[in-house]
């Protein structure tokens, strides 16, 4: 039996119903406001969640301003802003996926979870090539730290090209602050992109199927709240720690 | 016995889809414009110096930010519950974020 079929009761006592509208609710539209509500509750879980990191980032930023630089002016504007570019493409082709899945279009639906789903995979790509970066570099926090392109910025192209001045030791070694925060933020970040890719690939099965074309496009709309969720806090990332102090 | 709701359900069309894609693509462009440009800074108190670039790109990502929220996740044409929610949720961010700030500046106030 699908999950669509209307199901009749043998008893006269309540009328017949979609299989999905649950029975503690009085209409499938209580039902999708409720499922609605509790997804925006979720996600301001994840607002506090998100906002800590924040804090920590704007409080340290304003201690150790000139390490922030130094350590911003390491990551690539140009990949950052390609990320950013695919990011929000990808919030608009799940956007369009929620659409198809009002107006009923099977075909455009699964279309639109599949480009979605690339352009995760291509965001998390860069992501790697980034990370790789930073780990050949020594950026990333830990034992094996380096504060070469800090303290001698001509040995290193990056710092070179944004101009950077030598930093004394004990600034120099906030930049592991800086970094620290930005694996734990872009970090955190990547793991809720890696979740909704997950769950976009078996909405992708269950979409073929037809499972949110006929009626019920509750979950295909919550899971697009995720997703631009997701997006929302890399608009606020990417200025934050990309673009210090590029002037 | 049925529960009257605000408004029936709202398909948001491709169009509207299409034109917030733009303007956030524009947004983006913008905020990498405006970080090569050195904005000054503003000095209100001796020690309290307010630079004006991150201030306009968290400007920029917040207009972003306010678009997606209100298109992509349909608060504009959600219930009033709903926007109550993404509000109250906001604000309580911003009074968290404010109060942890305000305490930090203010710890050696004069004393700079």
């Amino acid at each position: 039996m699908s999950d669509n079929s209307p199901i009749a009761h043998g008893d006269a006592a309540h009328a017949e119903h979609p299989a999905y509208l649950r029975h503690h609710f009085n209409s499938v539209e209580q039902q999708a406001d409720t499922a609605n509500f509790a997804m925006w509750l979720f996600l301001l879980t994840e607002v506090m969640f998100f906002g800590g990191l924040f804090t920590a980032y704007l409080i340290y930023r304003n201690w150790y301003y000139p390490a922030f630089v130094a350590g911003s002016h390491q990551l690539s504007i140009p990949l950052g802003g390609f990320n950013t570019l695919l990011l929000i493409t990808s919030s608009f082709t799940m956007a369009m996926g929620v659409w198809c899945a009002e107006t009923r279009r099977k075909s455009g639906l699964v279309l639109c979870l599949c480009l979605t789903f690339i352009l995760g995979l291509g965001f998390l790509g860069v992501k790697t090539v980034e990370y790789s970066e930073k780990i050949e570099k020594h950026h990333v926090p830990g034992f094996h730290y380096s504060l070469s392109s800090f303290l001698d910025p001509d040995s290193d192209a990056a710092a070179k090209a944004a101009g950077d001045k030598p930093m004394a030791l004990d600034m120099a070694r906030h930049t592991e602050v800086y970094f620290s925060l930005y694996f734990a933020m872009t970090g955190m970040h990547a793991l809720h992109m890696i979740i909704g890719i997950a769950i976009l690939g078996f909405m992708i099965v269950r979409a073929q199927a037809g499972a949110y074309t006929s009626g019920h496009v509750t979950f295909v709309e919550n899971f697009g709240l995720y997703w631009h969720f997701v997006d929302i806090v890399w608009i606020f990332l990417f200025p934050l720690l990309y673009l210090i102090s590029r002037h | 016995m049925s529960e009257q709701n605000e408004h029936a359900h709202h398909i948001v069309s491709p169009a509207v889809y299409a034109g917030i894609l733009l303007a956030l693509l524009v947004g983006t462009a913008v905020t990498v414009w405006a970080s090569y440009i050195d904005l000054g800074e503003w000095i209100p108190l001796p020690g309290l110096v307010i630079a004006w670039n991150p201030i306009v790109a968290l400007a920029i990502a917040c207009t972003k930010a306010t678009l997606v929220v209100l298109f992509f996740m349909h608060v504009k044409y959600s219930t009033k519950l709903t926007m109550l929610t993404v509000f109250s949720g906001v604000f309580m961010f911003l009074v968290l974020v404010g109060m942890t700030l305000a305490d930090y500046i203010s710890r050696a106030w004069g004393r700079w």
